[in-house]
């Protein structure tokens, strides 16, 4: 076991943990955050999906001691009180049936947003064509991010 | 605890109850015994179905589980009109074996239908009850009340609500279902897109999921699978893994091998360890692959049995007789979640949490395969990711009681691998329909013939007498799966949909039903409804060609049912069908229709699809859908329910198949079975067809099979090619083209 010293969601966190540990386990068992999901562990799904100094990175493949930059996780995004515009809009749309997919769509949306605040629909489907939603809630999520640009620029 | 089950703790723990909640046993109708609406009829107390606390809230109880299909929103809508109440005084208890009425498993699209239409007339049963209460308190006929959200009002002004008299109003009675529900021009809630309660949590970080229960010192599980269905251990170090860091139990018996461990990180090396340090004989207990594995099931020695026979005078004055052979591969539920439950004994009594989608039926299962009193077994509900039908949600319940009753009083969460999920979860069956059909001189269809080989669509516990999760056939004192019996007419299970709606004079559907699987199958979403709709609407198409007739043309010149007809002219009105309009060669659209189970709802689909005659790839670049579900709850959810269907069924059509040889199966990773992605997806757009007079049908699986027939009729439109054999992937549709 090492010691390392986490940046999340703008905290400084300590955990003990075998350096090769993926970082999921590590925010969801040892920090109990619920965003990231196992759906693979073989980087392939994206519901593991954290951003690392703004980038979207597959926590399942990303040993805990590669990380130096600062996680957000979506509880870093906003909390059901107060909602970042990218979950109001994934709400509003109601662009989930299970939802399982939805912490890595709303993640990559997010790092898509700040780096292209207009995306066309052809931008949010390459962005998020490596995540898999298997309830099909493509559409809708589609619509979410656009929901989520329109109000984030005005 | 986690926090987003509060609630739930309070029901254990009892509470402040105003009306003293307590189950009636299942109440199993005589045949003397009045039937009731839905799922009343079995479950006839009323406080099985809801509660009123004094502290202003109403709690309903359904047997039926959330599953993203947005049940729980569209129970609280019906729930309300029916109390007058507000949404957010309900909360509601969905399956659990200690505070839900039995329901049976959430299958076949009838949670509404059967749960909804419960708890409309219990909701205004009770109502009635309370009403009848309050104007004995106040000294005012019940006619004379209006209620507001729970506050009865008297024509002087007088008031008194649900909440305080609540305990004069006995719930704990028989229910009668004779005073009727509010039409629908006085419902407020019902017939709204009220946005769905399940989803706010779900892209907060909330505890949304079973993989989000977390538990006083609970330790992490993980299974070994054998590598083939077919192998038996020979040796295993399991001493060298019970010294391994974190390590807290290591389970052999027979076949199954299961590990706990303080992290979760440590469960899965020393899931690895004993992966790498276990010996096994493996044998070829797998049919053949590709066509060959049609053959097979067309070879093997299971009569045919009669789901269907009429006979007209006029069949044998057909002029014109096809015939065709569609094929359906084995398909995998692939939910995006595998299947995870957590499981903890405490002097011999055993609490599961899990994504079943059948607590009672799984509590059986587990009462059997560890030879204890069910009513020593607690069961509850929380979701997991989609599972589309049965899909793992079951087995891991037992492989973590296993785990956990190694683990000693420490309950243990334990979580299938990806490859666990694709190479261990029921599949859905491989199918092969022979259809053949005979015209008469102006082309209509005088007989139909529809033959279909399947393996089983429902082993899921309780389907059988014997076991079937998973890892009790693994056990040294295994328990057999009973192979199941087919899922009989009307609703069938390998022939669902197999007998065609279209007024055929002469109509004759076969089944082989092949008990015995060799590859575990169970049910996928709709079924054999898939497989069987895609043939028959194929085949629809064919014999409208070879009449030279226009598709829907053709469908309406033999559909009778008016609903029927109506979705269909709506769904080529929206879509902007041109009639005989023929394909480009490379661009073309298609058309089908079905009822799903021919029972609940009705679906016509039109599909536009894109073929690169180059690589072969297929794009539907468009699909339109009309759907009469009946009395509409929740218009969005039904809308969501046939946007995903038609994509999911899309993306099973174009690309899905489980991958085996004789020993093993393939499928390990999203890598060996591709979906659907979002540059290859749709847009999609649904006709609602609301009918607020007529009752619920159900729609979560009712896009499946005519959006497969309307695909595989737009490439039929777009290139004059017929493709029979799912699914069309470039390397078939090159070769078809070729």
């Amino acid at each position: 076991m090492a010691n390392f010293t986490l940046r999340v969601n703008g905290m400084a966190r300590d955990v003990a943990a075998e350096p090769d540990t993926p970082l999921l386990y590590i925010l969801r068992n040892d920090l109990e955050l619920n965003g990231p999901k196992f759906g693979c562990g073989l980087a392939q799904c994206g519901a593991c999906t954290v951003l690392v100094d703004g980038q979207p990175v597959r926590s399942c493949v990303t040993p805990v001691s590669a990380v130096t930059g600062r996680i957000t996780t979506i509880e870093g995004l906003g909390s059901a009180d107060q909602l970042h515009p990218l979950q109001r809009a994934f709400i509003k749309e109601q662009a989930c049936q299970c939802g399982f997919c939805g912490n890595g769509m709303v993640m990559s949306a997010k790092a898509l947003l700040d780096r292209n605040p207009r995306p066309s629909e052809h931008d949010i489907k390459r962005a998020l064509n490596d995540h898999l939603c298997r309830c099909a809630s493509h559409n809708r999520i589609v619509r979410a991010v656009q929901r989520a640009a329109k109000e984030m620029q005005s | 605890m986690s926090v987003g089950f509060s609630r739930r703790e309070f029901l254990k723990t009892g509470g402040a109850l105003v009306i003293g909640f307590a189950l009636g046993p299942r109440f199993a109708p005589a045949q003397d015994v009045t039937p009731l609406p839905g799922s009343l009829n079995a479950n006839r107390m009323l406080n099985a179905w809801l509660r009123i606390d004094s502290n202003g809230s109403v709690t309903i109880f359904t047997g039926k589980i959330e599953l993203g299909q947005g049940i729980g929103t569209a129970l609280t809508q019906i729930a309300a009109d029916e109390l007058n109440v507000d949404l957010q005084r309900i909360e509601v208890v969905h399956g659990d074996t200690a505070l839900t009425p039995n329901e049976g498993p959430t299958v076949g699209s009838l949670s509404v239908q059967d749960s909804g239409t419960a708890m409309r007339f219990a909701c205004a049963e009770a109502r009635d009850i309370l009403l009848t209460a309050a104007g004995a308190r106040l000294g005012v006929p019940l006619a004379e009340l209006k209620v507001n959200d729970g506050t009865i009002v008297a024509p002087n002004g007088a008031t008194a609500t649900y909440w305080e008299i609540a305990a004069d109003a006995n719930l704990r009675r028989e229910a009668t279902a004779k005073v009727q529900p509010k039409p629908p021009a006085e419902h407020t809630w019902v017939g709204q897109s009220v946005p769905r309660r399940d989803i706010p949590k779900k892209f907060t970080g909330g505890a949304a999921y079973v993989q989000d229960v977390r538990l006083p010192r609970m330790l992490f599980g993980r299974v070994v699978r054998p590598p083939s269905p077919g192998a038996q251990l020979v040796a295993v170090d399991e001493a060298a893994v019970r010294r391994m860091p974190g390590v807290v139990a290591v389970v052999r018996d027979g076949n199954f091998l299961g590990v706990a461990a303080e992290r979760e990180e440590q469960a899965i090396r020393a899931r690895e360890a004993l992966e790498q340090s276990a010996t096994w004989t493996e044998t070829e207990s797998l049919p053949p692959s590709g066509d060959a594995l049609f053959e097979h099931m067309m070879s093997l020695p299971v009569p045919a049995q009669t789901v269907t026979e009429k006979l007209a005078a006029t069949a044998g004055a057909a002029g014109k007789t096809l015939e065709a052979l569609y094929t359906r591969p084995y398909l995998c539920h692939g939910s995006l979640g595998p299947s995870c439950a957590v499981a903890h004994w405490q002097d011999g009594k055993l609490t599961v949490w899990t994504h079943s989608q059948g607590v009672f039926a799984l509590r059986g299962d587990l009462a059997k395969a560890f030879g204890m009193d069910a009513k020593d077994i607690r069961c509850t509900h929380v979701e997991g990711a989609g599972c589309y039908g049965h899909n793992g949600a079951d087995d891991a319940a037992l492989d973590a009681a296993l785990v956990a009753r190694a683990a000693g009083d420490r309950p243990v969460k334990l979580q299938w691998m990806r490859d666990d999920e694709f190479m261990w979860e029921p599949y859905g069956s491989a199918m092969a329909m022979k259809l053949s059909g005979g015209l008469d001189a102006q082309g209509n269809v005088v007989s139909w013939t529809h033959e279909l080989w399947s393996y089983s669509h429902n082993a899921r516990p309780g389907s059988n007498a014997g076991v079937s999760l998973l890892a009790a056939r693994h056990l040294e004192k295994a328990f057999k799966l009973v192979p199941p019996a087919d899922v009989p007419q009307p609703t069938g299970g390998s022939d669902r949909n197999a007998i065609p709606l279209y007024d055929f004079p002469s109509v004759k559907v076969l089944k082989h039903y092949i008990a015995e699987a060799p590859l575990r199958t169970s049910a996928l979403r709709a079924l054999g409804g898939y497989a069987n709709v895609f043939a028959l609407e194929s085949f629809m198409d064919e014999l409208a060609a070879a009449a030279g007739a226009d598709p829907v043309e053709y469908r309406l010149r033999h559909m009778q049912d008016p609903r029927a007809r109506a979705a269909i002219e709506a769904a080529a009105q929206r879509a902007g069908w041109q009639p005989n309009a023929r394909g480009d060669g490379t661009r073309g659209r298609g058309f089908a229709f079905a009822r799903y189970k021919n029972l609940a709802c009705y679906v016509a689909i039109a599909a536009d699809v894109a073929v690169d005659r180059a690589s072969g790839h297929v794009r539907v670049t468009r699909a339109v859908a009309a759907v009469d579900v009946g009395q509409i709850v929740n218009p969005d959810s039904v809308v969501n329910q046939i946007e995903g269907g038609i994509i999911q069924s899309a993306s099973w059509t174009l690309k899905e198949a489980v991958r085996f040889d004789r020993t093993r199966v393939a499928t390990r990773s999203w890598a060996d079975y591709p979906i659907m992605h979002f540059e290859e997806v749709p847009e999609v757009e649904v006709v609602l067809l609301n009918q607020p007079n007529e009752r619920f049908l159900g729609v979560g699986e009712g896009a499946q099979g005519p959006a497969a027939a309307a695909i595989a009729n737009a490439i039929a439109n777009a290139t004059g090619k017929r493709l029979r054999a799912l699914p069309f992937t470039p390397a078939k549709v090159k070769q078809a083209l070729a």
